[in-house]
């Protein structure tokens, strides 16, 4: 343990103890206990001032209301509901209001973001002029002024049920809104239903059983087209053997309304409308960016290999594509169920429109707006979990 | 064939008819194959259905500065409704006689905006021209001196409340966004979970929310006796929206910054603010200049959301002219009108902000 003179000499001009303020660990610590100190005194104040403003107002707080009687009928609804039931039954409407306008929407959009985006890409210059047109004015024109716009349409410019506009067979446009008919209910739809779920199960399972089988003789099993086949003819099959009913539940006109059929409501359709037109507008940059960003020579490459073009599209494009356009497309679908809450301003019971009514009648903002959060939260947390599990396996199936 | 090394005469054979000219062109574009042919005869079938009848709604059988009652009986649009309530839709409740005060203002901004355009202009000398700007339109809108009549925030709507609210959220959000980043990239465990569950709480909400939250909220938590005025609480839910989308963008900036520049940093004995303000910030911040325009063009488009809340941006000045008897069933021509309004803002934002793209792109 020899001694450098040097750093003894050196030593003695530097204090032997670092001051805790140059020590950036000891500093790090210091800040953060500030700013949290800073976080819990100011959350104090608030807590404090709404306490002291709820007392004096008489407002009650906690969720208690929840099991009151709602007394306020909703205009549409998935499940039964009535103004006898309780707060949380009309709230439970809203939330399932909001995720049959956001799914529907969700799968409306990527169909048409996917045509739009596909063709702005087409070789045909009138097609692709008119989806970049689309693409701009959809994407630079407020989406609550879009709602607006649909809503005025059905509401100024369809005419009503008596003159209802009858483009097809059986299904009429009106201020009331779409009305078409349905196939009457049916013991056998159920059926359909499951024969429908074990053709998926079935093509879960040749899917794997084909990769498995790909992998040891090389022979190529088409899961995809089987799958289809099955997933239409068994539904199929099922209602076949069942005497093929044919009995369909036609809208007609009884008084001032029509009777029968399925009714979309001028708010829903407003709003499907809408979310559909703006988000479809970026879904479709989305998808023409990822479709670019696969590189000419991947193609061309795949087809000096001898693949189809179906092959091409299936086995090399797509699977480079969507790594690329996964990603912000989640985040659109999110943004379209966000902007599902502005459906309070066209007057469609979503879940932000029936928590505004409870809180206008319970007066207890603060549960109510908690409750706005958290479900949009919750959402939205779920979404990123999907999101980090897809990375993790795209990840994997990189190099 | 007597010249050696040309061809046997300087005719050359030229191009087919269908190849050039408006016939090729026609041929490459929009018949170049069996079902490109079939889409553009769909589209221009479509086309024909919609565009005609669409010109002779809005430009022939139209009126365009009638009273409401010359509507009544017209086939095609009533854009009347525009030019006799203009003044509304523009300015809403702003006094009558002082229209010309919110008018300058904006005649301001745009001057400023289009200024600012060109980067030749980008100097500390800017910041200040904004500054006294600012002023100049804040005593303009509120009045109280030079003899103009005190107008308060309340009155403030149409469009000069959508661009004060969309300007001024972005303005005052992003030195919070910066710090917000700033903090999420830090090395504190505290300081960075602060961070992250603002950013993520308010990213995965609604903007509707935290606007109910400022109309209804707000009041709840200030103490006994104060009020602050509707226009600035949603002022405030705007600018603490759009900071939680800032700090996502510039987040993207920092981590776009190469480690050398920090460690760099560090080699010369910088501290830490010294390496964020004079090697860091500077660089990050040019490169996120054209996504944070992106996000002006966005908090531009959600200020319309205020409508919800009661407040009188241009959107619903609008809805007030239309609920006017007289002017009731016009919406159509009136939506268009504002769609163009909102279309342009927003073309020539997200356009500039390409152009800034690439220019900005000195291929580091």
């Amino acid at each position: 343990m020899k001694k450098d003179p040097a750093i003894t000499a050196d030593a003695e001009l530097v204090p032997s103890e670092v001051p805790f303020w140059r020590n950036p660990e000891k500093r790090a610590i210091v800040f953060q206990v500030v700013a949290l100190l800073l976080v819990a005194v100011v959350s104090y104040y608030l807590y404090s001032n709404t306490q002291a403003n709820l007392e004096r107002q008489s407002i009650a707080t906690g969720f208690g209301f929840l099991d009151k009687e709602a007394s306020f009928e909703i205009g549409e609804s998935v499940i039964e509901y009535s103004a006898a039931d309780s707060y949380a039954d009309a709230l439970l409407v809203g939330a399932l209001n909001t995720v049959k306008v956001s799914f529907i929407g969700i799968i409306f959009t990527l169909i048409l973001g996917t045509f739009v985006g596909v063709a702005r890409l087409s070789s045909n210059w009138l097609v692709s002029k008119l989806a970049a047109g689309y693409i701009e004015v959809m994407q630079n024109i407020p989406v609550l002024l879009q709602l607006f716009f649909w809503y005025a349409i059905f509401y100024e410019s369809f005419p009503s049920p008596r003159q209802a506009l009858n483009p097809f067979e059986g299904v009429f446009l009106c201020n009331r809104g779409l009305i078409f008919g349905v196939p009457e209910a049916h013991a056998v739809h159920g059926t359909m239903g499951w024969a429908f779920i074990a053709a998926l199960a079935i093509g879960w399972y040749l899917n794997r059983w084909g990769k498995r089988r790909q992998a040891q003789t090389g022979k190529i099993f088409p899961t995809i087209r089987v799958t289809l086949a099955l997933s239409i003819g068994l539904p199929l099959l099922t209602w076949v053997f069942a005497g093929a009913p044919t009995a369909m539940d036609i809208p007609a006109l009884r008084g001032f309304n029509f009777t029968g059929g399925v009714t979309v409501s001028p708010e829903f359709s407003a709003l499907l409308l809408g979310l559909v037109f703006y988000t479809a507008a970026f879904v479709a940059e989305i998808v023409r960016a990822g479709i670019q960003s696969v590189g000419h020579g991947q193609v061309e490459a795949a087809k000096a290999v001898g693949l189809r073009s179906g092959q091409v599209l299936h086995l090399v494009v797509l699977p480079q594509a969507l790594r690329v356009i996964i990603p912000p497309l989640t985040s659109q679908m999110l943004n379209l169920t966000k902007n599902s809450s502005l459906a309070i301003a066209i007057g469609y019971a979503d879940f932000v429109a029936v928590t505004n009514t409870t809180i206008n009648q319970t007066g207890q903002a603060i549960e109510g707006v908690a409750l706005i959060m958290l479900i949009y939260l919750s959402f939205s947390l779920s979404t990123s979990l999907f999101m980090n599990w897809y990375n993790k396996k795209m990840a994997l199936v990189e190099r | 064939m007597n010249t050696p090394n040309t061809a046997p005469s300087r005719e050359y054979l030229k191009p087919p008819v269908t190849e050039v000219g408006v016939l090729g062109w026609l041929h490459g574009n929009l018949f170049n194959t069996w079902y490109n042919s079939v889409l553009t005869i769909l589209f221009a079938v479509l086309l024909w259905q919609v565009v005609p009848p669409f010109i002779s709604w809005a430009f022939i059988d139209s009126v365009w500065n009638t009273p409401s009652e010359a509507c009544r009986d017209i086939e095609g649009a009533c854009w009347s409704i525009i030019p006799q309530n203009i003044s509304f839709i523009i300015f809403g409740f702003f006094p009558d006689g002082a229209q010309w005060r919110p008018g300058s203002a904006m005649l301001i901004l745009l001057g400023l905006v289009f200024f600012s355009k060109n980067s030749n202009h980008w100097k500390k000398s800017l910041g200040i021209y904004w500054l006294i700007g600012i002023i100049v339109m804040g005593t303009l809108m509120y009045g109280g001196v030079f003899g103009m009549q005190v107008v308060e925030t309340a009155q403030w709507s149409g469009l000069p409340l959508t661009f004060m609210l969309s300007f001024f959220g972005m303005v005052a959000a992003y030195p919070l966004g910066v710090l917000l980043a700033l903090g999420r990239q830090s090395r504190m465990p505290a300081i960075k979970t602060l961070c992250v569950v603002y950013i993520e709480m308010i990213r995965g909400v609604p903007l509707i929310s935290l606007l109910f939250m400022s109309s209804i909220l707000f009041p709840l938590f200030l103490p006994e006796g104060i009020t602050i005025d509707k226009v600035l609480r949603a002022q405030v839910a705007i600018i603490l929206f759009t900071a939680a989308y800032i700090a996502e963008v510039v987040r993207g900036g920092l981590q776009a910054m190469p480690r050398g520049q920090f460690e760099a940093a560090d080699s010369l004995g910088l501290n830490y603010n010294q390496t964020m303000r004079l090697i860091i910030l500077p660089q990050a911040l040019k490169i996120v200049i054209p996504p944070s325009l992106g996000i002006l063009l966005s908090a531009f488009k959600d200020t319309s959301l205020v409508v919800i809340i009661a407040l009188y941006d241009v959107l619903k000045t609008t809805k007030v002219t239309l609920s006017n008897p007289k002017w009731t069933g016009y919406s159509t021509e009136a939506y268009i009108f504002l769609a163009v309004l909102y279309f342009i803002c927003c073309y020539a934002m997200s356009s500039y902000s390409r152009k800034l793209e690439k220019s900005l792109h000195t291929g580091r």
